[in-house]
């Protein structure tokens, strides 16, 4: 890409400039220079940052052009003058009805897709009528025990024009059973239904710890549900390999990246495994990953992740399709970056996230509501939220031009140096025995706790500075944005709804239709096609789950994985 | 003669979100008191007996999934009901200011809401037993 006598010329003028430029660095204006992950970043990059830059090929090989291969660039040609991020607020509360309304709302002011949150119980597999669900019922997102419930959260939405995301993992099967059902109710058909199954248990081992089976029949379930959807639903993206979730947990971004692609190739093998064809089911794999505040540092991994991506696809598990090689993703700004103080801050902060996972090519987008710790978003707060993607796609002519930070020294340099680090972070899993001897190792988890606790010491000894929290603090401050509150009443209710479809249903075919389902998961049967029957009988997510504990047993975390450091 | 501050942490109810309470049991081991963690989806009463049966000295627990208004009380009465309740109870997670206030009523020594540097729940732990009227010497 540059001529060795160029990088020789530019060596020795930087010597000059670095000797001139020592008379500035006696005063500095923060104690350290450093990444929101703790990375060390250089006072000034050049082209001589890009290892590998004399070679001749170098810019073929690593960067490209957008929508050609290794696609660091991006995934399409002409990226947002084509067409424009999706943007997908996340939303779930209460009841069926009070998501339906919002739902509803969201799409009314311009929202182009929808995201689902359900509720505890309902991420656990235990109906709202269970024990263990009091006091969460309706309370991070909406509850579903059966096919009535979807049927009201999508009431009035036509499923085969919007796409909806649904973030659920360990009963993720059994509740895209409900929606495709609700889908079928009202003749679409299932080859027009678009959207996005979070279904990515791996990091919930690894990091959110929603989990209910072990990992071996977890995965299965998923291959199951894949090789469903390639012959049925082929346009839905049957798993978004997730990293939101890790950094989340306390990951630093090249932990982000390297953990969440790990997950992602033990996904691949594992179909492949199950004797599917890597070019049937990779174009429909999708990623997500966390939207930090350290603006160049996340550019650079959403362009490393893009590139690794397909170099592994087309090498390794020699994909033909040149779709099966691109890494799509959904990026959702960084809910741990948010603080209680000040939170009309927050605003700030989401927009400034939400313009690096837009500079680094996303293809659809969730903001995160200003009020996000305190309770789940206000109506207001989450007006706003959307209507930032809105000023960055509309305002700020940043969609004008495909990757406009490609070329940019330092952030090349960041792209480099996250694949490497990525790189080193596969060897150890290898070495390690894989991805799943890791989760039982506690490696991941033990790496995301030390991270974790490295950037509260750094907080603490205010080598970091977070305004309002550490520094610029208001004394006495009063919060006074509103703040959600679930009526007390939604788990009364949702609970007696949950009891009355019980008995109202055909009992006999529920019978039925989970013997079928406790047969398909003793023997090799494709356990999601009769899910599907259950889903038509009003089979509740509780029941398949029991019957599923019942036969392969609950997971519980290894002594390792608890460890805090 | 000195003795450690010995604390039980756990999480209670669905929630998986386990950064905070990780963090919070290196911080206090890191000062010197001696921490175990039970993990995730604890009981009510299975947190309570373990207090016991280890013989601590506070509890803390984290819930970030909005359920802290039925699981504090049903800690708190769970240790009524087991004469425990000289233990310190305290907590941290997404809790707005007015249910704060009103856990504190009900008997929740302290709730940490985020951007609570570690250093407070230390200072916390180390005054609430001395107010115990602990007279042995707390390190």
């Amino acid at each position: 890409m540059f001529t060795k006598s160029f990088i020789a010329r530019l060596k020795k003028k930087i010597v000059e400039w670095d000797k001139s430029a020592e008379r500035f660095r006696a005063k500095k204006s923060m104690p350290r220079f450093f990444t929101v992950s703790g990375e060390d970043v250089d006072e000034l990059y050049t082209p001589d940052s890009i290892k590998g830059g004399t070679d001749e090929n170098y810019y073929d090989e690593n960067i490209g052009l957008p929508g050609q291969y290794p696609y660091t660039r991006g995934v399409h040609q002409t990226l947002y003058r084509s067409k424009l991020w999706t943007m997908r607020q996340f939303a779930g509360m209460g009841t069926p009805e009070h998501t339906n309304e919002r739902f509803k709302y969201i799409l009314a002011q311009g929202g182009t897709g929808l995201s689902t949150a359900f509720d505890l119980p309902t991420l656990m597999g235990y109906d709202s009528d269970h024990e263990r669900s009091l006091g969460e019922v309706g309370k991070c997102g909406v509850a579903v025990d059966t096919l009535a419930d979807m049927e009201i959260i999508y009431k009035d939405i036509d499923l085969a024009k919007v796409s909806t995301s649904m973030t659920i993992n360990s009963p993720a099967s059994m509740v895209l059973a409900m929606y495709l059902v609700v889908a079928e109710k009202q003749g679409v058909d299932l080859k027009d239904v678009r959207g996005t199954l979070q279904n990515d248990i791996l990091k919930e081992y690894i990091a959110q710890k929603e989990f209910i089976f072990p990992p071996k029949p977890s995965i299965r379930l998923i291959t199951d549900m894949m090789s469903y959807c390639t012959k049925h639903v082929p346009q839905w993206n049957t798993i978004s390999i997730s990293g939101y979730h890790i950094r989340e947990a306390g990951a630093t971004a090249a932990q982000e990246l390297a953990f969440t692609l790990a997950d992602g190739f033990c996904y691949i093998e594992s179909a492949i495994a199950d004797g599917q064809d890597v070019d049937d089911f990779a174009p429909r794999l999708s990623f997500f990953f966390n939207a930090h505040s350290d603006f160049f540092e996340e550019i650079g991994k959403y362009r490393a992740a893009r590139r690794i991506f397909a170099k592994r696809m087309k090498n390794k598990y020699g994909a033909k399709n040149p779709k099966s090689w691109l890494l799509r993703f959904h990026t959702q700004t960084a809910g741990c970056s948010l603080t209680a103080q000040q939170p009309e801050n927050n605003i700030v902060r989401t927009a400034i996230q939400a313009l690096s996972g837009v500079l680094g090519g996303t293809q659809s987008l969730h903001t995160n509501s200003m009020d996000e710790t305190l309770a789940l978003p206000s109506e207001k707060a989450a007006l706003i939220a959307l209507r930032t993607q809105q000023v960055i796609a509309f305002e700020t002519g940043v969609a004008n031009t495909v990757d406009p930070l490609g070329g940019s020294y330092f952030v090349e340099a960041m792209t480099d140096k996250m694949e490497a680090e990525a790189e080193a972070y596969f060897e150890e899993i290898d070495k390690r025995g894989g991805v799943l001897e890791c989760i039982e190792q506690g490696f991941f988890q033990q790496e995301l706790a030390r991270s974790a606790y490295q950037h509260q010491m750094e907080l603490e000894k205010k080598e970091r500075v977070i305004v309002g929290v550490n520094d610029f603090v208001l004394e006495d401050e009063v919060i006074d944005i509103p703040v959600l509150k679930i009526d007390k009443n939604v788990e009364r209710d949702q609970s007696a709804f949950c009891k009355k479809i019980k008995a109202e249903r055909d009992n006999t075919k529920v019978q039925e239709t989970l013997a079928r389902l406790r047969e398909a998961a003793k023997t090799d049967g494709n356990t999601f096609e009769v899910m599907m029957d259950c889903a038509r009988a009003y089979v509740s997510v509780g029941e398949m789950c029991d019957v599923l504990r019942e036969e392969w047993g609950e997971y519980s975390e290894t002594q390792a994985a608890m460890s805090a450091s | 003669m000195d003795k450690k501050i010995r604390v039980l942490l756990a999480k209670p109810g669905l929630d998986g979100h386990d950064r905070g309470i990780k963090v919070i049991a290196a911080a206090l081991r890191d000062a010197g008191m001696e921490v175990i963690y039970t993990g995730l989806r604890q009981t009510p009463a299975m947190i309570v007996d373990a207090a016991i049966q280890e013989d601590v000295d506070a509890i803390g627990v984290s819930i970030l999934s909005g359920a802290h208004m039925t699981l504090f009380p049903a800690i708190l009465d769970v240790m009524k009901e087991k004469n425990a309740s000289d233990i310190i109870l305290f907590g941290g997670g997404i809790i707005p200011d007015d249910d704060k206030e009103e856990l504190e009523k009900l008997g929740v020594s302290k709730v940490f809401t985020p951007g609570a540097p570690t250093t407070e729940a230390i200072e916390f732990l180390r005054n609430a037993m001395l107010s115990k009227g602990n007279d042995e010497q707390i390190m």
